[in-house]
C-alpha cells in the first residue's frame, strides 16, 4: 500500500507541477511571439501579465460549449480526452532527477521506471491519432474532416522517421529505461564534453529526432493540420469551450513531452555538474534542458512560414526516412567497431 | 485484486469482440476492434509481458487500426456499409467452422490446465524476446520479413498503374 501511496502522491504533485507549467508556457509563447514581432505581448491582466493563464481558463469555462450536428456524439466528446490523456500519461516514465530524501525514505523523481520506458512514450504517441482522426469525422464538416485525416496522415509519416531516429540511442545505450540512458550518458569525454548522445555518435540521430518531432505535434513550419487559410482550424473548427481547451493542452502537453524525451534521450536528462550529489540540481538541469527545446519551438512558429502539403509529405519520406535509416546503420557499424 | 482486474480487462475485450462482430457501420466496428486490443494489452501486463504489450499497441492501436480508420474514411462509408453481402451459402459454412472453432478452444483449454502460463518469468521481456527471436525463431522471423517485402512491393506496383 506503501508504494501505491508514494506513487498517487508523485502522480498528483508532477501533474499539478506540469499543467500549472503549460499554462505559464502559453503566457511566455504570446510573450516571446509579441517581442519577435516587436509587440508588448499580453500585460493588462496582473503584473507583466501574469494572471493571463487564470483569465484564459475562466474564458476556456464560461464560454457556451457548442455541439455541432454529430453522427456520435459520445465520440465528439471523446476526441478531446483522447488528445490529452496520452501525453500526460507518458509523464509517468520521465526521469525528471535523481533520488531525494524525503521523511527518511528514498523517493526516485520518476513515477516509475518500467523497463520499456521508451516504447511506452512511443506507444501513447501512435494513441494520439485517434482523438484527431475522431474529432474530424465526429465534428460533420469538411474542414474538420480534411483536417483531421490530413493531419493523422502527417503524424504516422512522422512518426516513422521518429521511431527510426531513436534507434541509434537504443543501439548505444543498449537499454529501453529511460533512466538507465540518462545513466549511461553521465561522465564526461576528455574532462570536458559531457557524455551526451548528441556530442558523441548521435548528433544526426538527434537532428532527425527533433524535426520530426516538431512534426508530431503538429507545429509551426509542420502545422497544416490548422493551416487557417485552406482548413479554418482543422480537425478542431467545431470545437468551442473546455472540449477546445483540451485539445490546446493536449498539444502543449504533448510538446512537454516530446521535449523532454528529446533532454532525455540525447541532452542527458537531469545529468549536469553536480547533480549526483544534490538531486535538486538534477531537476533545474532537467528544467532548463527541456525549457530550451520549448523556447525553439516557440522561435520556429514566430519566424518560419508554413510548408506545402506535398512538400511536407516529401520531405518526412524522401529525405528523414532515409536518413534515420542511414543513421541506424551508422550506429550499428560504431557499435560494432568500439 | 488480481482476478478482478483479469475479469475487467477480459469482460472489456469480449464485449469489444462481440460489438465489433455486431456493428453494422465499420467505423464503429474498427472501435470496437481498438478497445479489445487495449483490454488484451492490460492482460498482458498483468503477465508482466511489458514488451509484448507495448508492441501490441504500437503495431496494432498504432498501425494497424488507424489504417483501417483511413480507409474508411476516405470512402464513403453509406456506401460500404450497403454493400454487405448476404450470400446464402455462407450461412451453411457457419456451423462447421464454429465446430471446429470450439474444438480448437477446448484443446487449448486443456493444454493451459496442464502446463499454465509462468506469471513472473523473463519470458515478455524484451532481451528474452529479441534472443529467441535471433536463435530459435530466425527462419520464420526471416521469412515474414521477405513476405512483407513482397507485400509492399505489390502495393507499390498496384498504386503505379492507376
Amino acid at each position: 500500500m506503501d508504494i501505491a501511496l508514494e506513487a498517487a502522491l508523485k502522480i498528483a504533485v508532477i501533474l499539478f507541477i506540469v499543467l500549472t507549467f503549460l499554462a505559464y508556457l502559453v503566457l511566455f509563447e504570446r510573450k516571446i511571439l509579441g517581442w519577435i514581432q516587436l509587440r508588448v505581448g499580453p500585460n493588462r491582466v496582473g503584473p507583466w501579465g501574469l494572471l493571463q493563464p487564470l483569465a484564459d481558463l475562466l474564458k476556456f469555462i464560461a464560454k457556451e460549449d457548442v455541439t455541432p450536428d454529430t453522427p456520435n456524439r459520445v465520440l465528439f466528446a471523446l476526441a478531446p480526452a483522447l488528445a490529452l490523456v496520452p501525453p500526460l500519461m507518458a509523464l509517468a516514465v520521465i526521469p525528471f532527477g535523481s533520488t531525494i530524501e524525503l521523511f527518511g525514505r528514498k523517493i526516485a523523481l520518476q513515477i516509475t521506471d518500467i523497463n520499456v520506458g521508451l516504447l511506452y512514450v512511443f506507444a501513447l504517441g501512435s494513441l494520439e491519432v485517434y482523438g484527431i482522426i475522431l474529432a474530424g469525422w465526429s465534428s460533420n464538416s469538411k474542414y474538420s474532416l480534411l483536417g483531421g485525416l490530413r493531419s493523422a496522415a502527417q503524424m504516422i509519416s512522422y512518426e516513422l522517421a521518429l521511431t527510426l531516429s531513436v534507434a541509434g540511442v537504443l543501439i548505444q545505450a543498449g537499454t529501453l529505461s529511460l533512466s538507465e540512458i540518462v545513466h549511461v550518458q553521465s561522465g564526461y569525454y576528455f574532462g570536458i564534453i559531457p557524455r551526451w548522445h548528441v556530442f558523441w555518435y548521435q548528433p544526426l540521430g538527434f537532428i532527425i529526432f527533433f524535426i520530426a518531432a516538431v512534426a508530431e505535434t503538429n507545429r509551426v513550419p509542420f502545422d497544416l493540420p490548422e493551416a487557417e487559410s485552406e482548413l479554418v482550424a482543422g480537425y478542431h473548427t467545431e470545437y468551442s469551450s473546455i472540449k477546445f481547451a483540451m485539445f490546446f493542452v493536449g498539444e502543449y502537453a504533448a510538446m512537454f513531452v516530446v521535449s523532454a524525451l528529446a533532454t532525455t534521450l540525447f541532452l542527458g536528462g537531469w545529468t549536469g555538474p553536480g547533480a549526483e550529489r544534490v538531486p535538486l540540481l538534477g531537476v533545474l538541469y532537467f528544467s532548463l534542458k527541456t525549457g530550451f527545446f520549448l523556447f525553439v519551438y516557440i522561435w520556429l512558429r514566430g519566424t518560419l512560414p508554413r510548408f506545402r502539403y506535398d512538400q511536407l509529405m516529401q520531405f518526412g519520406w524522401k529525405v528523414l526516412v532515409p536518413m534515420a535509416f542511414a543513421n541506424i546503420f551508422i550506429s550499428s557499424a560504431l557499435a560494432l567497431w568500439r | 485484486m488480481e482476478q478482478l482486474f483479469f475479469v475487467i480487462f477480459a469482460g472489456i475485450a469480449l464485449i469489444g469482440a462481440v460489438n465489433l462482430l455486431l456493428r453494422r457501420n465499420p467505423l464503429y466496428a474498427a472501435l470496437s476492434l481498438l478497445t479489445t486490443m487495449a483490454a488484451l494489452t492490460g492482460l498482458y501486463i498483468m503477465l508482466k509481458a511489458y514488451f509484448i504489450a507495448v508492441i501490441q499497441v504500437i503495431i496494432y492501436a498504432g498501425a494497424i487500426v488507424v489504417l483501417f480508420l483511413f480507409v474508411i474514411m476516405l470512402f464513403n462509408i453509406r456506401a460500404v456499409e450497403r454493400q454487405t453481402d448476404r450470400r446464402g451459402y455462407l450461412k451453411w459454412l457457419a456451423l462447421p467452422f464454429a465446430i471446429i472453432l470450439i474444438g480448437q478452444f477446448l484443446y487449448i483449454v486443456r493444454l493451459f490446465e496442464e502446463n499454465p502460463t509462468p506469471v513472473g518469468t523473463e519470458i515478455g521481456f524484451t532481451e528474452a524476446v529479441g534472443r529467441k527471436l535471433f536463435t530459435a525463431y530466425l527462419l520464420p522471423f526471416e521469412l515474414t520479413s521477405v513476405l512483407i517485402l513482397a507485400a509492399i512491393i505489390g502495393a507499390v506496383v498496384l498504386a503505379q498503374k492507376e
